[in-house]
């Protein structure tokens, strides 16, 4: 990891007027206010935060399928946010996104061959047919999938195996950057694990710089190497997942995680620690913005917006007025009761699972 | 302490587990198929829940946990659904589930149930009050304005503010999170004996799932009713459950109080689901995985459905095997478990 800059966003605002007519005010969503964010050259950076928080509009800002109302955006070096006609094709083949829903996200009516070649079409027109074919071949082997089914359309795949072709569309045309919103969540666990070891061996093995947008802190964890949490707009807290995860500052975030279900939060009793919900978008509250449902609030959280301000460590930033009294209540650690039998099994599965030689040795029990 | 010590402590400290309390329900081995399909999608399935017990049914799309939820509700379409065995006991009946289904007035009555998606099991063209009113009328009798008393009654219980006046606003005019508390009101107004809870924080954020939770384990505190909760989340399981079924394939693999499968899982599908969570202690590596993915109903496998995804798998696996007894009432279908003495694995 370096001090590479790939992606950045300055003081990025995303404002959606609604409403208003002859009679009502107009209204308008502040829907990203104020962002400011640097993404490094092969990082796997992840965006986190509830539903409404302006997650996905910053993710639609950062690719460009949105203009923002104000603020700048920065690809490799050049100034993005205004780019048009053929600055933006150029954009968009340097930096590809991935869907949430594998089922809507793809065109019932192409076969996968046509669906994952699309982009080449368009990119790479100088590639003949042949060529082309090979190409999509060669991709749909990357992400674990077979050449033939190219010839197949998307309604006979399951949903991971569509959230593969999805990911094979996006590394058509050689992307630098790939912007996934939830691109895990709408799959089963056991097809998440696949598809999340897909993501980080792609990003190894093409040194992909990837941003992620999730709401599973446990994904986040897994994949992230640096996080954004957000809150109504606005980044609350950020820094490397290490120190956001293990040292969480904004009462935001310590109650993320507090709040993620657990045998563990169970049997400490845990009560939920925020109360309420977030506020509309269309009227934030003044001050900061978390301060209706935080337990610390004070006077001044009321009036003033904390801003983002680093910690003494490395690459960690909060904006709150009191993170350096507000250290996390240490989450109750793992009760590992699992017994060295159980701890056993869980290595024998993964052993098998990763191709390793299965020896029954007692084969005359599952003869009848 | 481990987690069972710590189980055994709330117990002891009042809240019911599993085996002590009174059994308020017993389902005997559902099978069930729709008609023009080769298998069963709900296959031998038998539970049992106590006063105070919450029971999570866990398992991935397709496994079948909401079908058999609602085939004991009663909510599978007659035409459609060909029952070959399965009884209900619940509150002194015994309903032949073959022949007849769950009689109409303990529906929404005796058994509740609230569903993943509050928007659409709302009516958005009534008031909340009148749709929790409809409930107390329908089962309870009495006056229009007893049963809006009651409503507000129930709001105010699962912690909605101003209650009075929520009564008169729709559903479109509250937040996902109220509209599931709505719902729970709703199951709750005439004092059900068992609630039946289909995914119902999955559509919610974090830290509103960690509220609707709270409550509906203070809930059954308070008032003892057994909970039958559909998840696909073990993070959810291990939160809220006493007891707890892994289903596969329309079948039960793995059964039992929830501290002895969470800390000594023995079923394959188990471990594998259970390691192939993402977890806040151990970042970075690969997951372990379950290989490929569930086989469409009509191309499911005799025997242990899990084989044509097991690692284990052996021919005799087309055999199905029996749920067998580890002790304390710890179920599992498995030829090979346990699977450090039946097993060894080279790298």
């Amino acid at each position: 990891m370096s001090d590479d800059v790939i992606l950045s966003a300055e003081g990025l605002v995303k404002h959606f007027g609604s409403g208003g007519g002859l009679r009502g005010k107009r209204r308008v969503v502040q829907a990203v206010d104020g962002v400011t964010l640097s993404v490094r050259r092969g990082e796997t950076f992840a965006i986190v935060g509830e539903s409404g928080c302006g997650k996905s509009t910053l993710a639609r800002l950062l690719m460009r399928l949105l203009t923002p109302t104000a603020g700048a955006i920065r690809f490799d070096g050049r100034d993005v946010t205004d780019a048009t006609g053929r600055d933006l094709e150029a954009l968009r083949r340097d930096m590809q996104f991935i869907f949430q829903d594998p089922f809507s996200s793809l065109n019932p009516r192409m076969t996968v061959g046509k669906l994952v070649g699309e982009p080449l079409e368009v990119h790479a027109p100088e590639l003949s047919r042949a060529e082309r074919r090979d190409r999509v071949a060669a991709l749909l082997r990357q992400v674990g999938l077979r050449a033939e089914h190219a010839g197949r359309y998307p309604h006979e795949f399951s949903g991971g195996q569509r959230q593969r072709i999805g990911i094979a569309r996006a590394l058509a045309c050689g992307p630098k950057v790939i912007i996934g919103d939830e691109p895990v969540s709408a799959l089963d666990v056991s097809v998440q694990a696949q598809v999340i070891n897909l993501l980080g061996d792609l990003s190894r093995d093409l040194g992909l710089t990837l941003v992620i947008i999730a709401h599973d802190l446990g994904v986040i964890r897994h994949m992230s190497d640096r996080v954004a949490v957000m809150y109504l707009g606005r980044i609350v807290e950020t820094g490397t997942a290490d120190a956001v995860f293990s040292d969480p500052r904004h009462p935001y975030t310590q109650a993320l995680l507090a709040s993620i279900p657990s045998p563990e939060a169970r049997l400490s009793g845990r009560k939920a620690m925020v109360l309420g919900e977030m506020p509309s978008p269309s009227a934030p509250p003044p001050g900061c913005r978390f301060h209706t449902r935080c337990p610390h609030a004070q006077a001044v959280c009321r009036t003033d917006a904390p801003p983002l301000s680093a910690r003494p460590e490395a690459d960690h930033a909060v904006a709150c007025h009191f993170h350096d009294s507000l250290a996390a209540e240490a989450r109750p650690a793992a009760a590992t009761a699992q017994s060295e039998a159980a701890q056993a099994r869980f290595a024998l599965y993964r052993a098998a699972t990763e191709g390793g030689a299965v020896t029954h040795l007692h084969p005359e029990n599952q003869e009848t | 302490m481990t987690r069972s010590e710590l189980q055994a402590e709330a117990a002891a400290s009042g809240v019911p587990g599993s085996g002590q309390a009174a059994e308020i329900l017993r389902l005997d081995r559902l099978s069930l198929r729709f008609r023009g399909q080769r298998a069963d999608v709900v296959s031998d399935v038998s539970l049992r829940v106590s006063a105070g017990e919450i029971l999570c049914i866990v398992g991935e799309s397709g496994c079948g946990k909401s079908v058999t939820a609602m085939a004991v509700m009663g909510l599978l379409p007659e035409n459609a659904t060909q029952i070959s065995s399965g009884t209900l006991h619940f509150d002194g009946e015994t309903v032949d589930l073959r022949r007849a289904r769950l009689p109409a007035h303990l529906r929404g009555n005796r058994i509740a149930m609230i569903f993943q998606e509050p928007m659409t099991s709302l009516n958005p063209a009534f008031t909340i009050g009148d749709q929790i009113a409809e409930t107390v009328l329908r089962h309870r009798g009495g006056s229009r304005a007893e049963a809006l008393d009651r409503a507000c009654e129930m709001l105010e219980k699962v912690g909605i503010p101003s209650p009075r006046q929520r009564l008169r606003e729709y559903p479109h005019q509250l937040s996902g999170g109220m509209r599931q508390r709505v719902m729970i009101a709703m199951a709750l107004a005439n004092d059900p004996q068992i609630l039946i809870a289909d995914e119902p924080t999955t559509a919610l954020d974090v830290t509103i799932q960690a509220q609707i939770l709270d409550l509906i384990r203070g809930l059954r505190r308070e008032t003892g009713m057994g909970t039958i909760m559909i998840t696909h989340d073990l993070g959810v399981v291990g939160e809220i459950a006493d007891s707890v079924a892994v289903m596969y394939g329309g079948q039960v693999v793995e059964q039992g109080p929830v501290a002895d499968v969470f800390d000594n899982p023995q079923h394959p599908y188990t471990i594998g689901l259970m390691s192939a969570v993402p977890r806040l202690d151990s970042p970075g590596g690969r997951l372990a995985i379950v290989p490929g993915t569930v086989p469409t109903i009509d191309a499911m496998p005799e025997g242990c459905r899990f084989r044509t995804r097991c690692a284990f798998a052996t021919p005799g696996c087309a055999r199905r095997p029996a749920l067998a007894d580890l002790g304390g009432g710890h179920l599992v279908a498995c030829h090979h478990a346990p699977l450090e003495t039946n097993v060894s694995v080279r790298a």
